[in-house]
């Protein structure tokens, strides 16, 4: 079992500075997921926790012991890779065994274990094939099975299920889900798919542009998200953002209205306002804060989805759950839910009243989740 | 990818530039042959038909039996079997080193490789000449080996270069997660997946050495070190070419080279890296 640390990692590619002041603790059993556009430094990171790819400065630690200069084959951790990597010119069983055959394990153990894996990932019936004769989805299977079939302290995940149709993403990631807690071990899983970081993770790691903005878990990321980045970034579909007049105790829209906001400090500072599609309701024509014209409107069946046009605004977006009986063109009210908006200062950091729950995102404790009830699978738009 | 039928013309005019191609690149190998099975008297009596109305084999038996051909033969073997194993070794080193490293010099390298096959060959035969004579290597057949060595590398080396940018770097890194050393990495799983490269590039540096003239024109005038193309000359008399069993001679010639792309060429068929990524 592991668990990881990084202090004050840095990755320099010549002088270009790819992450900076990468400080994670990873607990020994969690789902770490990082998250972040493409080219913010994920896979990077994975890489040197692998031993892939070199620590610039720093310390990298697991269970305590630095291993900056330890190769990958001495770090006792399995990845799973983006393109799965298998070795085309092995079969599927020598594929998922040829970790176990490089350490000259027992020969009948190796075949156990292939065996074993095989059945549980429901391979059983090719693991005389070859990986070209293989579907994408059992090319990732034996991909996952390489890696659980020596059981090693942890596992690194590089965007495995990008190359998979929607379907099947679906049915994977549940799989990873259900192989975490079968197994316990660490994982730490790189996307860029919110929606797997949200479903999946214990806690999640928003980066961007090779800085850590926010470490915590998926509830937190979402409710009280530390500055317009990851506000935007998780929680689908995007919150919205408006600019606004700081004021005492609230905040002006541009178009004159003022939102009380009792709850939230430093109003004076704000700029912008953040509001969930979620936290927009919308009432009759005439009441509500704001005034708009429903420019698109999306019946989803579970959901609806409103695109109003405010006056001198532009476009706000509006989620509610059922069937709205609005179309296109309706003059509707709006009334924000200020309980739940966000205001954000000039540089992007939300303005928040520093609250114990708060703190916790950054306190680094793994709080187990199942996965049934999950209260963020009502928030999330899953594609499926 | 669904293309539509083509049109019935096309396919006919497809096939038939194929054909007039195929003719044209074949037809002089058609007249070695048959030059070489036509009997002495009717070779300039029949020059122009194009099948002699009588054939014979003795070409092949003089040739065979009573000239230095398997002399010259075995030369040949040796020189161009040793210069492609050489070549081979050293230009997959290299190539794995140009695709998988970032080393200093590196660009600089490549450049003076790229700058070596600038020059024409005539330019430094005589430089060439002086160096193998000092080291009292003339007339040896090591000294070819070296010589072609040296100007097979830089394009070898670019090919096995090729060769491996196209095996996927995750691969080796899978290899290395897995518990191998980069070398055991190698072994296991790059070498395998190069095996169409490496035959490429025998079979390119092999033929190259088997046809070269004028270096072994040059460096070998001992009747015992020749390679087979300055052998062939020795049919070249001062008053007649023995046209027959020059013929025959080169057909005989042609049998290694096809065995040795018979041999390679199910390396040569792609496809042996499809399945390493999602597809
Ligand atoms: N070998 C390299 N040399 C120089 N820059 C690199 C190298 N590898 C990655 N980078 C840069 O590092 C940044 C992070 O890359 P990466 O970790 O692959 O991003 P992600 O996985 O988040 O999409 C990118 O801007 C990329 O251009
Ligand atoms: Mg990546």
């Amino acid at each position: 079992m592991a668990r990881i640390e990084l202090r004050d990692v840095v990755k320099r590619y010549g002088a270009v500075e790819v992450l900076r002041d990468i400080n994670l603790d990873i607990q020994d059993g969690e789902f770490i997921v990082l998250v972040g556009p493409s080219g913010c430094g994920k896979s990077t990171l994975l890489r040197m926790i692998a031993g892939l790819e070199p620590i610039t400065e720093g310390d990298f630690t697991i269970d305590g012991v630095r291993m900056n200069d330890v190769r990958p084959r001495d770090r006792d951790i399995a990845m799973v890779f983006q393109s799965y990597a298998l070795y085309p010119h092995m079969d599927v069983a020598r594929n998922m065994g040829f970790s176990m055959e490089i350490r000259k394990d027992p020969v009948q153990d190796r075949i156990d274990r292939v065996r074993g894996a095989a059945d549980t990932l429901g391979l059983s019936a090719l693991t005389k094939r070859l990986p070209k004769a293989l579907s994408g989805g059992q090319r990732q299977r034996v991909a996952m099975g390489r890696a659980i079939i020596r059981d090693p302290r942890a596992f690194l995940f590089d965007e495995p299920l990008s190359n998979l149709d929607a379907a099947l993403r679906v049915e994977m990631r549940l799989e990873i889900a259900r192989l975490h807690q079968k197994l316990g071990a660490t994982m730490v899983y790189v996307t860029h798919d919110q929606v797997e970081a949200l479903t999946l993770a214990d806690r999640i790691v928003v980066l961007n542009g090779g800085d850590i903005q926010q470490v915590g878990s998926p509830l937190e990321l979402y409710e009280r998200p530390a500055n317009k980045f990851v506000a935007q970034f998780i929680g689908s579909p995007t919150m919205n953002v408006l600019p606004v007049t700081g004021g005492d105790h609230g905040v002006t829209v541009a178009n004159g209205v003022t939102l009380a906001l009792p709850h939230l400090p430093d109003t004076l500072q704000a700029t912008e306002l953040g509001i969930r599609p979620e936290h927009l309701d919308v009432v009759p024509a005439g009441a509500g804060e704001i005034a708009g014209v429903a420019d698109v409107v999306e019946h989803l069946g579970s959901d609806t989805n409103i695109y109003a046009n405010i006056e001198g605004l532009g476009s706000l977006m509006i989620r509610k759950h059922g069937n709205i009986p609005i179309r296109s063109g309706d003059r509707l009210g709006l009334r924000f839910q200020t309980e739940n908006a966000h205001i954000f200062a000039a540089d992007g950091t939300a303005l928040r009243r520093a609250t114990g729950s708060a703190d916790k995102a950054e306190s680094g404790h793994a709080p187990t989740r199942s996965l049934d009830s999950d209260p963020l699978a009502v928030l999330l738009e899953d594609p499926q | 990818m669904a293309v539509a039928r083509s049109h019935p013309a096309l396919t006919v005019g497809k096939y038939a530039a194929l054909l007039g191609y195929l003719t044209f690149a074949l037809f002089p190998l058609y007249w070695l042959f048959k030059i070489a099975i036509t009997p002495d008297q009717l070779i300039f009596t029949e020059g122009t038909n194009l099948w002699p109305s009588a054939l014979t084999i003795d070409n092949f038996r003089t040739v065979l039996f009573q000239t230095d051909f398997l002399a010259y033969f075995g030369n040949s073997l040796f020189v161009s079997l040793g210069t492609a194993a050489v070549t081979t070794v050293i230009a997959a080193g290299a190539g794995y080193a140009f695709s998988r490293f970032d080393f200093g010099g590196k660009r600089l390298i490549i450049a003076v490789m790229l700058v070596t096959q600038m020059f024409p060959l005539l330019m430094i035969i005589a430089p060439i000449y002086k160096i193998v004579a000092s080291l009292g290597m003339l007339n040896s057949l090591t000294s070819l080996i070296v010589v072609y060595t040296a100007f097979n590398i830089p394009f070898a080396t670019f090919l096995m270069q090729s060769f491996f940018d196209g095996i996927p770097k995750d691969l080796e890194e899978a290899a290395m997660m897995d518990g191998c050393s980069r070398f055991q990495a190698l072994r296991k799983v790059i070498f395998p997946l190069t095996l169409p490269g490496l035959g490429a590039t025998l079979g390119f540096v092999f033929t190259a050495a088997w046809s070269e003239l004028l270096f072994a024109l040059m460096l070998i005038s001992k009747n015992e070190a020749m390679t087979f193309p300055v052998g062939l000359l020795t049919f070249v008399s001062k008053f007649s070419v023995d046209w027959g069993q020059m013929m025959a001679a080169g057909v005989l010639a042609l049998i290694p080279s096809c065995l040795f792309f018979i041999f390679i060429q199910r390396y040569l068929v792609q496809g042996l890296t499809s399945g390493a990524v999602k597809g």
